[in-house]
């Protein structure tokens, strides 16, 4: 493999990772069923006592 | 206590025991086939310590089983690591103030006949001291108080936090000890040599077992944000210390070794690791104090939850990449230096979505920042974030690298980055955790929370600014040619131009140590019990005479 | 109860693959081609691994941290070209276990020092850098000509490179310890011996001191020699197996 299809593959890669990896997260932080778990989560810290 | 609890307890003291006298057997015998000295007083620390620890334990063993309540949380080895913050922060930051003194006033801090207090030796102990030692130590009490809290659930592992704590603090010793003597990889931040570093290595799966062991018992149904944060930094932080340190040392009794890799890769390798070392020990586990002290100080929920969830996976996918920037124009194929560089500008993204999810949490609440001076110092810090992690791409695009790269420019931006936000994000959250820990109903004095913060904050300007100037004068120096198309300037002519702003440097350095120094007194102040009770607080008298008058 | 409880640890598992999965793409996809890509490194004559003497002397350069202040990388660009000299290749750094590039120029770069000033004018500057530069701000190194070196264990320095690829002869590596003295004792049969091992290696006494193998003598000897290792007329930058 020369090097610049193995930099081309590499960046591919890269890109199409990344934008994976972006959805999916971006899915999960919308999905509308999390709505109610995120505004419970948001509140952990205000709720814990210190002891 | 329980069978099942004693039976556990048990356990633990065998498990401690056995790393204990497998190392000290280990250091007797590097001590006696030592073939090199600096390796021998090494092996002799190590072997003091362990001992140490062991008579510690048996001191344990032999007083009846605690009675410790598995339904409280475990407070005692946060204490202990915020008390231990506050001593490498100090250490750490003086060195610093010594070697910024030495580079200007050479005549006057070093000393020709021996090597130990040398700007190359006093270097890295600066830089590990308040990164792993000082940043290390703030990481390791947080996220032990923060995982308990939003787990609601006592820490895990019984005696190892314990074992973690002081396995840590000997990692730094050996650390700290061995760059006097000389002893070092070479290899930016991760200096240690093999020994120390197989040693973190231990240490290291200890956090990660009692991290994920109190996750894995919470009583809570998610995941707070903070603990994705700081496993992310654990994880990562494993993977990049192996890789980087791998290395086959010379002797199994000496010192020195030499890295697996060699040139243009090791160049890479090291990179790969430094710039994740600011990604996921400087920024991820930094991130994870403020999603939790920010919310908890201001008594609001984080600005967006769903933010923090998009930003936190974009921000460990991108970091990773962004390594390469540090080698511009060197012999790295070029391919690679465009993809850090890419990534780099990219990062800018999340990280200002943790920015904008940190300061705006305050929405509604600016008012607050009038009135705590705690709260004003973990909002500053996320500025600070907010600026240096702006600045970061910046210097990461290759024509702005040529002339910032070599200079005291990335000193500057360095420090922006580590003085204002993991100092004061670490400043803050030790304000906060003193007196919860202690259980006192404030501070000893917020007065000395405004100095501090006011001290420090003329440090940091004072500091980075004069690295800018100095750092970019250097650069533009440096490529300057002169009228017959030679360059304009030799380089000690560069060296002299540096010396007024090496000077306010020192300054800036000495008044940010000030500020801990407050810190520090304050602190100690509220633990030890001299923070005004509830009652002199509302000052009964006073409410006497009021009620006369009305 | 049980089972709920397991669930959740399963939860967190995954949070922790994901998260290693993520980070470890990047180093994958960057760093593993350059193992594997031999055109990474330029093919050039002259490039030859340290003599033991000069090994002794970069592993005191390391200890002493001089790499702090120093780079020995020279980029691509006018002003440091001619300043320093040619840009630095991958060649000259690939029996450099590790790279000694460096970040910092506090002081100028090293990479084409060798041979740019004398022995004299090393050790004078070594011992007391104010003392022929007078703004410099390096710390004193006087104590260097005071401690003799110790090449017992050269061979063992030079066994391990040559596991990992530098190539040493089985003969270098068996005189290791005597060639380090040799490289600066001239005039001396160890010192013709060693001569013959390394035939484009300077024997001088570095340090002054013919009494005696310093420190200084080591660290002065791998100074010397840094980027004087390449024949640049073997080196053809527009070839297509150097674009890189």
């Amino acid at each position: 493999m020369s090097l610049d299809a193995a930099a081309h593959h590499a960046q591919t890669a890269g890109l199409v990772l990344l934008f994976g990896c972006f959805v999916i997260a971006v899915i999960y932080a919308l999905w509308p069923s999390n709505r109610q778990k995120f505004s419970q989560a948001a509140r952990m810290p205000l709720e814990d006592d210190n002891d | 206590m329980p069978e099942a609890a004693v039976v556990r307890w048990r356990a633990d003291v065998i498990g401690i025991f056995f790393i204990i006298i497998v190392g000290a057997l280990l250091a007797v015998m590097g001590a006696a086939h030592a073939i090199d000295g600096p390796f021998q007083a090494q092996m002799w620390t190590m072997l003091a310590a362990l001992l140490l620890g062991g008579a510690a334990l048996l001191h344990q063993v032999t007083k009846p089983p605690q009675q410790s309540d598995a339904t409280r949380y475990e407070n005692g080895v946060v204490k202990a690591g915020v008390i231990a913050s506050m001593f490498w922060a100090v250490a750490g930051l003086l060195v610093g103030l010594i070697i910024a003194l030495q580079l200007a006033f050479p005549n006057i801090f070093y000393f020709p006949d021996f090597g130990w207090l040398n700007f190359g030796r006093l270097r890295p102990l600066h830089t590990s001291a308040v990164i792993f030692a000082f940043g290390g130590n703030v990481l390791i009490a947080t996220s032990f108080y923060v995982v308990q809290r939003t787990c609601r659930a006592r820490l895990a592992g019984g005696l190892w936090p314990w074992f973690v704590f002081w396995g840590y603090q000997l990692f730094i010793v050996l650390a700290g000890t061995g760059y006097l003597m000389g002893i070092t990889e070479s290899r930016e931040y991760a200096e240690p040599p093999w020994y120390t570093d197989i040693w973190l290595t231990i240490v290291w799966v200890a956090y990660l077992l009692v991290f994920l062991g109190t996750i894995w018992k919470r009583q809570e149904k998610h995941i707070y944000v903070a603990n994705w944060f700081y496993l992310a930094f654990i994880v990562t932080i494993a993977m990049l210390h192996i890789v980087n340190n791998l290395a086959i040392p010379v002797d199994f009794a000496g010192s020195f070794s030499y890295s697996l890799f060699s040139g243009v890769q090791d160049a890479l390798t090291q990179w790969w690791y430094g710039h994740n070392a600011v990604g996921f020990f400087l920024t991820a586990g930094f991130l994870a104090i403020m999603y939790y002290f920010v919310p908890k100080r201001a008594e609001r929920p984080i600005y967006s939850y769903r933010l923090s969830i998009v930003h936190f996976w974009a921000l460990i996918f991108l970091y990773i990449w962004a390594g390469p920037h540090h080698l511009h124009y060197t012999a790295l194929p070029q391919w690679a230096q465009t993809l850090g560089m890419t990534f780099s500008i990219m990062l800018w993204m999340p990280s200002w979505g943790g920015m904008i999810n940190g300061l705006m949490t305050l929405s509604g609440a600016w008012d607050k920042l009038r009135t705590d001076a705690v709260l004003r110092m973990l909002v500053v810090s996320v500025a600070f974030y907010g600026m240096s992690t702006f600045e970061g791409p910046m210097m990461s695009v290759r024509a702005v690298n040529s002339l910032s790269h070599y200079t005291d420019w990335t000193i500057g931006h360095v420090h922006s980055g580590a003085l204002g936000w993991v100092g004061f994000v670490s400043f803050g959250a030790l304000y906060c955790l003193a007196p919860w820990l202690w259980k006192r109903q404030r501070l000893y004095s917020m007065a000395l929370v405004d100095w501090h913060f006011w001290i420090a904050t003329i440090g940091i300007v004072l500091y980075i600014t004069s690295m800018w100037v100095a750092g970019i004068m250097q650069g533009l120096m440096w490529r300057a040619y002169n009228e017959f198309g030679f360059l304009e300037y030799s380089f000690v002519e560069t060296v002299q131009a540096m010396h007024p702003y090496y000077i306010i440097r020192a300054i800036g350095g000495g008044l940010y140590l000030t500020g801990a120094l407050i810190m520090v007194y304050n602190l100690w102040r509220t633990a030890r019990g001299d923070a005004p009770s509830f009652e002199r607080a509302t000052d009964v008298p006073a409410a006497g005479v009021l009620a006369a008058a009305e | 109860m049980w089972s709920f409880h397991k669930w959740f640890e399963r939860h967190s598992l995954i949070l922790l693959i994901g998260i290693l999965v993520v980070v470890s793409i990047g180093g994958i996809v960057q760093i593993a081609p350059l193992f594997f890509i031999d055109s990474t490194i330029e093919r050039v004559q002259g490039v030859r691994p340290y003599t033991p003497l000069e090994l002794a002397g970069r592993e005191i350069y390391i200890q002493e941290g001089c790499y702090v202040c120093h780079s020995q990388m020279i980029r691509p660009l006018r002003d440091e070209v001619e300043r320093y000299g040619h840009y630095s290749l991958a060649a000259e750094s690939m029996y450099d276990h590790p790279f000694q590039w460096g970040s910092k120029r506090t002081g100028p770069d090293l990479a084409r020092v060798g041979g740019r000033y004398s022995d004299e004018w090393h050790r004078a500057h070594l011992m007391n850098p104010r003392s022929v530069v007078p703004e410099s701000v390096m710390p004193p190194y006087a104590f260097l000509a005071q401690q003799d070196l110790d090449a017992s264990h050269m061979d063992e320095h030079l066994r391990v490179n040559r596991m990992l690829h530098v190539p040493y002869t089985e003969d270098q590596v068996a005189h290791a310890d005597a060639d380090a003295a040799a490289q600066a004792t001239p005039d001396s049969d160890a010192a013709s011996d060693f001569s013959r091992r390394y035939p484009n290696a300077a024997v001088r006494d570095f340090d002054g001191d013919p009494s005696r193998v310093t420190k200084m003598d080591a660290l002065i000897a791998y100074l010397q020699m840094l980027g004087t290792g390449v024949d640049f007329s073997t080196y053809h930058a527009d070839a297509p197996e150097n674009q890189r």
